[in-house]
């Protein structure tokens, strides 16, 4: 626990009324932040009969249970279980690398823009932090235009695996230009609390800028790096507009985009609907579940 | 903002490293960098050029250079297939927006969703992060619990909504008629009176434990000297918090309405999951009027102004905040 002032005396010895009523209200309100997954998760596991006649929060009696749900889920929404062509790999196909090329990206010029002298610094650095807050409709319309007048798929001619993907890889690209704001406003935070006379001093033994990005600064950046990936990977796996604007073919479509059709043909199945809403969120909740500390280190940056 | 939240949670997980660089005069700490002579700073400016470059340039290209070309495809007359036509560009999609009533009933809503879901997301933020400050147990379990919504797709949290809401099943209106409350159970999503209600309760579900995480990054950057001070006075619990330390969350509060108020402007994937592009004239906002223009409709130059006018909305919201970060030299 890291939490500042709890005192070590025994669990109940603490435990006034006032307390009591504390512990009681943020139980409550563990509640109420759970009742939605929690009735989609009993509602995932009711055959369509259960569901409809038994309370969502109740767990099914032996006669509702079936997993069911899931595997027609996952059928609609990954297909076989091999399948490396479902929604799911789609998704981890653009997610993955447009995480880490706008962490790196952004790892760099936070460094560029922090750590050196240079009047026009502020300037740069403004635009990007807009660049968080920017509300996406503004750049939609040009963003198809642009992806259809630049043919990454012609590009790509004759390249196993990438060819056929181009949305996937249009979709990366975006990601990673949209997702540097944020990334560099979080090593920027960072960098400034870095020591410069450390820096000066290698900078006075001949370092060059790079050498010291990579001999020290690099090696400083690894938890903020993982604060970086995790909070940017769940931003970009959660994401569904810029899907729907640049990938067109469904054979592509990502996780986000799978659901949401799932959702609108299966408009009754609502026991199919959550369990495919959880399998959709599976790779961020357990990002978040191992990683909770660093994601919200993540949210807190947000806050620019 | 960030460097100080940064810089607390930091020091709340006791690395003393950072303790040399607090400030206590709430800004400038600039001072200390590198500069050596005017001549290394021109070749320190080439040097960083590679670092930095990259980024800019994408971002210019994909944030600015598209909302520029979005602005200039406003002024034209485009639709359906084929290219806009530059040679002729007028103001008319602006004109066609101010006689739209769907766009009148869009904006109303915009700001309806902009204000209230701000101001409920923020207030229960705050109580939360008040009663996690209390130097409870499990702290970070809850935490952990309170924050997980965030930490979902809007694709996925429109969806346990929508089963939530349902009518007849949905665990709103089966938890109203266990309470004897049945008079209260609405069909949320179906009567357009209820809708935009519903959707900022939804969304107010997911969007407290972020206000709650800021909130307590503040709360916790208080020194323990004002809660004390306050207690010595005598003053109430809820008077101290109200008068001692609310007053100083001001920094918290205004980049966590920052936030809220933005997503506000952008919020589409919920609505477009549950609703479609046409969530009817209650619900709909800029945002999803823009796409279902655009995108379902093909009037490319139509939903280009309206994009115009939602990025003049968050312009507006964040050009003072940045200028005032800047201003208090935390930029």
């Amino acid at each position: 626990m890291s939490g500042g002032g709890s005192n070590e005396e025994g669990f109940l010895e603490g435990l006034t009324p006032r307390r009591v009523g504390l512990y009681a209200v943020l139980l409550a309100m563990v509640g109420f932040y759970l009742a939605p997954l929690e009735s989609g998760l009993m509602t995932s596991i009711k055959s369509t009969q259960a569901f409809a006649s038994t309370t969502p929060f109740a767990p099914p009696g032996p006669e509702g249970f079936t997993i069911e749900p899931w595997l027609a889920a996952w059928e609609s929404l990954q297909g076989s279980l091999f399948n490396l062509r479902g929604s799911l790999v789609n998704s981890l196909f653009f997610a993955l690398p447009a995480t880490l090329l706008s962490a790196t990206l952004g790892s760099l010029a936070a460094y560029g823009l922090t750590k050196v002298s240079w009047r026009g610094q502020i300037f740069v650095f403004a635009l990007l932090i807009a660049g968080v807050f920017i509300p996406y409709q503004a750049v939609l319309v040009p963003l198809r235009q642009f992806w259809s007048f630049v043919d990454v798929a012609s590009l790509l001619t004759g390249v196993p695996v990438l060819e056929p993907r181009s949305d996937l890889i249009e979709l990366t690209i975006t990601h990673t230009a949209y997702g540097i704001p944020i990334c560099t406003v979080l090593f920027r935070s960072y960098y400034q609390t870095i020591d410069d006379d450390m820096l000066e001093a290698a900078r006075l033994d001949g370092a060059s800028v790079a050498r010291i990005y990579r001999r020290i600064i690099l090696p400083l950046s690894v938890p903020m790096f993982a604060v970086t990936l995790i909070y940017q990977f769940t931003q970009v796996w959660n994401d569904l507009l810029f899907a729907l604007v640049i990938v067109q073919s469904s054979e592509f479509f990502v996780v986000t985009q799978e659901l949401n059709a799932l959702q609108g043909a299966l408009v009754q199945e609502y026991n199919i609907q959550m369990a495919g809403a959880f399998i959709a969120a599976l790779p961020t909740l357990i990002v978040y579940v191992m990683f909770g500390k660093q994601f919200a280190e993540g949210v807190a940056g947000e806050g620019a | 903002m960030i460097r100080d939240t940064l810089r607390r949670l930091r020091r709340r997980r006791g690395d003393g490293s950072t303790e040399e660089a607090v400030r206590t005069d709430g800004g400038t700490e600039t001072g200390r960098r590198f500069s050596i002579g005017s001549d290394s700073i021109d070749n320190e400016l080439l040097e960083s050029l590679p670092f930095w470059l990259p980024a800019a340039l994408l971002v210019g290209l994909f944030v600015y250079g598209a909302i520029g070309w979005n602005f200039l495809i406003s002024l034209t007359d485009w639709s359906g297939l084929g290219q806009p036509d530059y040679s002729s560009l007028s103001l008319e999609m602006y004109r066609i927006m101010l006689e739209d009533a769907n766009f009148i009933a869009a904006t109303r809503n915009t700001f309806v969703l902009l204000i209230v879901f701000t101001a409920v997301a923020l207030v229960l933020g705050l109580l939360m992060a008040i009663l996690v400050d209390q130097g409870i147990r499990f702290e970070n379990t809850f935490r952990t619990i309170y924050l997980l919504p965030f930490s979902l797709s809007f694709v996925v949290t429109a969806i346990f909504w929508s089963w939530m809401y349902n009518v007849s099943s949905g665990g709103i209106n089966v938890t109203l008629q266990a309470l004897g409350l049945d008079f209260l159970a609405m069909n949320w999503l179906g009567d357009p009176r209820f809708r935009l209600a519903a959707i900022i309760f939804a969304l107010m579900w997911q969007f407290s434990g972020y206000c709650l995480i800021v909130y307590l990054a503040g709360l916790r950057s208080i020194p323990d000297e004002h809660y004390e001070a306050a207690k010595v006075d005598g003053a109430s619990t809820v008077r101290m918090y109200w008068r001692v330390i609310v007053p100083q969350l001001r920094a918290a509060t205004m980049s966590a309405a920052v936030v809220l108020m933005v997503f506000a402007l952008k919020a589409f994937d919920f609505i477009y999951v549950m609703f479609g592009t046409n969530p009817g004239r209650s619900a709909d906002i800029l945002a999803v009027m823009m796409y279902r223009q655009a995108f379902s409709a093909t009037n490319w130059a139509y939903g280009s102004a309206i994009a115009i006018v939602l990025f003049a909305m968050a312009l507006g919201v964040i050009a003072p905040y940045i200028y005032m970060q800047y201003r208090r030299g935390e930029l």
